[in-house]
């Protein structure tokens, strides 16, 4: 009966109309230890099938991750560098000098400061006074002016 | 898709492309450079592979296209020369092994078959697939795979055959 069967299934094998499932069968049929002596030469057909699906594939295989440099990034840190450059720019470099927050106190800041100017500007015009003794010199030199009258006189033709 | 998805998709057929390469190419080097490179050609189109419906059967056909532009190019030809030399002066040490190992028999009469019968019979009888994916992965149709398939079938028996009678008589 299971030879029968076997034989017949060897036959559609051949005609290459088995399925997968009796291929299996087969498969099994060939690999125990009853074999009928007349398909002996089907075992070593069956038993290589079998040996040959065990095969593995053991090189390793270099999957590269290739890494994008991604420019997003530079951004970010353009922007951490400046922030950065902001915040220790400002506060090295002392330019202010602080406002009054009192409106009297400012007046008096500036009533003062404004004195002292004038103070300072008076002490020039005092010195620049000399220029007056200039002045009186010309003043008596237009004289001079007289004599060349007198002068015109005489050598009047 | 990181490396560890990748991994997934292909672990389970990678065997199986090392051995279907192997049967075309022979030589297990060879057939290990092939599995690398289709692998690594996988990984760099990995954005694609979701788009593929059947990752395994799109590797099968590009392993068998693969293989062939291989045994196509000047660099197979030459091999093929190195090769046979060095066939040609192992033979009688190779027939008295062979001899005793019925199974290496199997191993000789499958590779000389023509490539396409070859294939057919590793995808068929050795990975199980389908007749309706192999035909797939071959760009054939169904009919012509079986008919294939039956004739390598055929010859392999009555090879064996023969040789399993002249062992015996």
């Amino acid at each position: 009966m299971v030879l029968n069967n076997i034989e017949k299934l060897l036959e559609k094998y051949d005609n290459g109309e088995t399925s997968l499932k009796e291929e299996q069968l087969l498969k099994n049929y060939f690999t125990s230890d009853n074999v009928a002596p007349h398909l002996e030469m089907y075992k070593p057909m069956f038993a290589y099938f079998l040996v040959n699906q065990q095969e593995q594939f053991t090189k390793d295989v270099p999957l590269k991750t290739t890494r994008k440099f991604n420019y997003k990034w530079i951004s970010v840190a353009a922007v951490a560098v400046l922030m950065l450059g902001f915040y220790f720019g400002t506060t090295t470099s002392k330019d202010e000098l602080g406002t009054y927050q009192d409106p009297q106190l400012a007046y008096n800041e500036v009533a003062k400061s404004l004195e002292m100017i004038s103070k300072r500007l008076n002490k020039g015009t005092a010195t620049v006074g000399y220029l007056n003794e200039v002045n009186k010199g010309t003043a008596t030199l237009g004289y001079l002016n007289e004599i060349e009258n007198s002068t015109s006189i005489i050598f009047k033709k | 898709m990181t490396q560890t998805e990748f991994l997934n998709i292909v672990m389970p057929f990678k065997d199986k492309v090392f051995r279907v390469a192997k049967r075309l190419l022979i030589s297990t080097e060879e057939a290990e450079d092939a599995t690398q490179e289709i692998l690594l050609k996988l990984w760099k189109n990995k954005k694609k592979i979701q788009e593929y419906k059947n990752v395994e059967a799109f590797s099968m056909t590009m392993t068998k296209n693969f293989c062939y532009d291989k045994l196509k190019s000047k660099q197979a030809q030459n091999l093929k020369i190195v090769h046979s030399n060095y066939e040609a002066k192992e033979t009688p040490l190779h027939k008295q092994v062979e001899l005793n190992d019925s199974v290496n028999w199997v191993a000789k009469i499958i590779e000389e078959l023509p490539e396409q019968q070859r294939l057919i019979v590793q995808l068929r009888d050795i990975e199980e697939y389908d007749l309706d994916e192999i035909a797939k992965m071959l760009n054939m149709n169904n009919t012509a795979v079986r008919v294939n398939l039956s004739r390598a079938r055929k010859a392999i028996r009555e090879k064996l055959t023969n040789t399993h009678n002249y062992g015996v008589k």
